[in-house]
């Protein structure tokens, strides 16, 4: 029943100074997947093997079930990559960038694209050089919504906007969804984005999966655990993934809440953590 | 339908929904065969994510308060009557013990009892 929109399997790729290694990620159809992880985890690195812009050492990439050696042209078709720099030429208008684009797509839709143009109060006549950041965005929504993709791929489609933009970005994104066969995998590193519209999560941390999780559960599994300096030795410190201690007392985040709470039951206070709190410490206990 | 979500709750979303669902229709004010939103809709109005939602109705279906047809949505279930039925039965049962229990203490005959109910219980009518 649940179709995964994209398999990554064992992928190696290395750089200079970087690589990923045996690097597995699913991704659901149907969901919105946010791909979070600090600078330089690999986020960039696993979009363009996703969209076939990198060619993997060695593992596979399959996109709806497909290979790119034999159907890039099909999976292409059925991606819509959204991104707001260096996609357009600055001197075109909207009118000139659909002209250009439509003949790359089979399922170019002129009546939606008009319908998203106008939805986003985007203008076809001016030049692109005088679109906000925020209006580029839409700008290469609408061009994926016209050609129907069902998988929208965005990276980092929050950062640098304004909030209000971004609560609107996120109420399309809703609208979106009510159709079930649509994916969104999107990477951010602005983790409250994610709080309203992110089914799943998933972290990368230095070219390695950390984990791939619905929402609620890392809220169930995971948990930051305050108390004194007395409380922790050799024993318990095992219990977390990493600690924060000052003079105060020691802040830590624990990946099995149950356990901890059985371990320290009220000598310690156990809080929700956030998506940051889990990149946070996650980063400094490796 | 009416469910307010509060963001500083300890109680996780899923589990609101849940409840203030599970509210309207004991209450009365779902009524069986009503359809819910749809899990997707629901999730847009909240402006929460799907899978929060669909958690909020696999709890509710496997409870019995509703139940899904694909591709048609959820909708109140019937059962809940049966299961309001029953709770109520067990009152009443809990009642009727407690009435056996002070009619033991004081001797009073099972015949007796009846006699009593029935007078009662057609003087009521």
């Amino acid at each position: 029943m649940m179709e995964n929109v994209i398999e990554l399997q064992h992928i190696h790729k290395s750089f200079k100074g970087f690589e990923i290694k045996d690097f597995s990620i699913n991704v659901k159809k149907g969901f919105v997947t946010g791909f979070i992880g600090g600078n330089g985890a690999g986020k960039s690195t696993t979009i363009k093997l996703i969209m076939n812009l990198l060619k993997q050492d060695s593992g596979t990439v399959s996109v709806f079930g497909m290979d790119y050696k034999k159907h890039e042209k099909e999976i292409k078709e059925r991606i819509g990559f959204v991104y707001d720099e260096n996609i357009f030429y600055e001197n075109l208008t909207l009118k000139d960038m659909k002209r250009i684009i439509k003949p790359a797509y089979k399922n170019w839709d002129d009546n939606a694209f008009q319908r998203y143009v106008n939805e986003f109060e985007l203008p076809l006549n001016k030049s692109m050089k005088t679109f906000s950041k925020g209006m580029k965005m839409k700008a290469s929504l609408a061009i994926a919504l016209a050609h129907h993709a069902e998988l929208i791929i965005m990276d980092e489609p929050t950062a640098g906007l304004d909030p209000i933009f971004r609560r609107e970005l996120l109420n399309i994104l809703h609208e979106l969804m009510q159709d079930e066969d649509r994916t969104i995998f999107f990477s951010t590193h602005i983790t409250t984005d994610l709080d309203r519209i992110a089914d799943y999560i998933t972290f990368v941390h230095n070219g390695e999966h950390i984990f791939t999780k619905e929402f609620y559960k890392i809220e169930e599994e995971y948990a930051i655990v305050k108390g004194t300096l007395d409380l922790l030795d050799r024993e318990t410190e095992q219990e977390f993934i990493s600690i924060r201690k000052t003079n105060t007392g020691f802040e830590a985040l624990t990946a099995d809440k149950n356990r901890v709470i059985n371990i320290f039951g009220d000598t310690v206070i156990v809080e929700k953590p956030t998506l940051e709190d889990i990149m946070y410490y996650t980063k400094k206990g490796r | 339908m009416q469910i307010i979500i509060s963001n500083s709750s300890k109680e996780p979303i899923y589990e609101q929904i849940y409840a203030q669902i599970k509210k309207l229709i004991l209450t009365g004010e779902l009524q069986e065969g009503q359809a819910l939103p749809s899990m997707r809709q629901l999730a847009k109005d909240l402006e929460i994510s799907v899978i929060t939602t669909k958690r909020a109705y696999e709890e509710l279906e496997k409870n019995g308060f509703i139940y899904s047809i694909v591709g048609k949505g959820s909708f109140i279930a019937e059962q809940n009557k049966e299961m309001m039925r029953e709770r109520k039965i067990k009152v009443i049962e809990e009642n009727l013990l407690i009435a056996i229990q002070n009619a033991k203490e004081m001797n009073l005959s099972l015949a007796e009892l009846k006699e009593m109910l029935t007078l009662l219980y057609t003087e009521d009518a």
